[in-house]
């Protein structure tokens, strides 16, 4: 800053001050070939369905830093309030800071009103916090809900738009996921059927896609009840490293083909005894 | 979508000055005050987003009084406007940190929470404002 002293009192929120120092930061750096650090992405595949009597989110769970793995469980259905939860792509800590800042504003208005939320005032609260921030804030929601209108299940783009639909994939697996949906949604499934859809789902983004991986987690969300399975299915399990590796045969490997056992006669010749000094 | 009513709100919006020149007394730059200036520094803002959120609180004010007027009448936002100023003027000497507690429950702010509750803290600001300086400032001295 190069005011010497503050005329008005500092403000919350986000502040631009470093933004001219970092440009010209960046252009040094690339200047001399290395690069500057980038934020963690989930690179992901996330999706819901609607079926008959709720919703069946799902997600990957490998958050990627560039080309390398960063975190191999991390969890991406986020709790919104105990009816509603939000799967996230995109940048982590945006998604992150974005449905916690939205799960305490809608639990400050459940109170107020004193009814369960809803799942469109999630959805009307999110889209104006993410317009009001152009998409500079990078983060891709499927918000899935059952409130006192039935279940809703709405996406979410990084620049405020929304669509509700009864079947929705987000994040860079999302083209492998919605060919599975395509072909296999049917309207008013049953809940085992909507689970086994959506786990293929994030199943085809897991083996087609390089940005998610790992493991898949399930939240089933009707009235009254949340399942959240973490994980509920492991597709990539490490393979398990022997502790003491097993060289030795076993007993009749080898065949025996004759035995014979001969006795030794020993004789005792001399026995003398020692004191020892334990002093 | 009723265009006619958009235009007339688009009027009363903050005008977006840019960065411009801190003026002190006598239309000069201040430079005791604000520093050497630079044209590069005054022309773009360093974000797209900074004149946005410089405004957002302003304009906001601007769009929800200018609906009020039309769906009640004039009074309405009158008698706001009047407790807005009231209860702004509850607070402590422009140094010490002053809760608003009155104005945010007027506004409606204490109800919810967004970037500006968790982001740089004012509590936890590095720079800390100079009291005869911040004192004639707001009684307009400077």
């Amino acid at each position: 800053m190069a005011t010497l002293s503050v005329c008005q009192p500092q403000l919350g929120g986000f502040s631009f001050e470093n933004c001219k120092r970092n440009a010209v930061l960046e252009a040094e750096v690339t200047k001399l070939g290395c690069n500057i650090p980038s934020a963690r992405k989930t690179g992901t595949t996330i999706c819901g369905v609607v079926f008959k009597d709720g919703i069946v989110l799902g997600a990957d769970t490998r958050a990627t830093e560039g080309m390398i793995v960063a975190d191999k469980n991390c969890s991406k259905i986020h709790y919104i309030s105990p009816n509603i939860y939000c799967c996230g792509a995109g940048t982590a800590a945006d998604t992150e800071m974005t449905t916690q800042i939205i799960s305490s504003n809608l639990e400050l208005h459940s109170l107020s009103t004193s009814r369960l939320p809803r799942v469109a005032t999630a959805n009307r609260m999110l889209k104006q916090m993410l317009f009001r921030y152009q998409g500079h804030i990078g983060a891709a929601l499927v918000l899935g809900g059952v409130d006192c209108n039935g279940p809703h299940l709405y996406s979410i783009y990084p620049h405020g738009s929304t669509d509700k639909l009864p079947y929705v994939t987000m994040g860079s697996g999302s083209l492998a996921a919605m060919a599975v949906f395509e072909d296999r949604y049917k309207q008013d499934m049953e809940e085992e059927d909507a689970k086994r859809l959506v786990r293929d789902a994030i199943a085809a983004g897991i083996f087609n896609d390089l940005g998610s991986g790992s493991n898949i987690d399930l939240c089933v969300i009707t009235k009254g009840r949340v399942d959240y399975l973490r994980p509920h299915d492991m597709a990539n399990k490490k393979g398990v490293r022997l502790i003491r590796p097993v060289y030795a045969y076993k007993q009749g490997t080898t065949g025996v083909l004759t035995k014979s056992v001969i006795k030794l006669d020993l004789e005792v010749v001399e026995e003398t005894v020692q004191t020892m000094d334990t002093s | 979508m009723n265009t006619r009513g958009l235009r007339s709100q688009l009027k009363d919006s903050v005008p977006v000055t840019g960065m411009g020149p801190q003026v002190g007394a006598y239309g000069v730059q201040d430079t005791l005050r604000s520093g050497f200036s630079s044209v590069k520094n005054e022309l773009l803002p360093s974000h797209a987003l900074e004149l946005s959120e410089k405004n957002f609180q302003l304009n906001q004010d601007k769009i929800n009084f200018s609906n009020l007027r039309n769906i009640q009448g004039l009074h309405a936002p009158l008698k706001l406007q009047m407790e807005y100023r009231a209860a702004r003027q509850i607070q402590r000497l422009p140094f010490l940190q002053s809760s608003h507690l009155a104005l945010d429950t007027l506004k409606g702010n204490d109800e919810s929470i967004s970037f500006e509750g968790i982001l740089n803290d004012p509590a936890q600001s590095e720079m800390m404002g100079e009291p005869h300086v911040m004192v004639e400032y707001k009684l307009g001295m400077m």
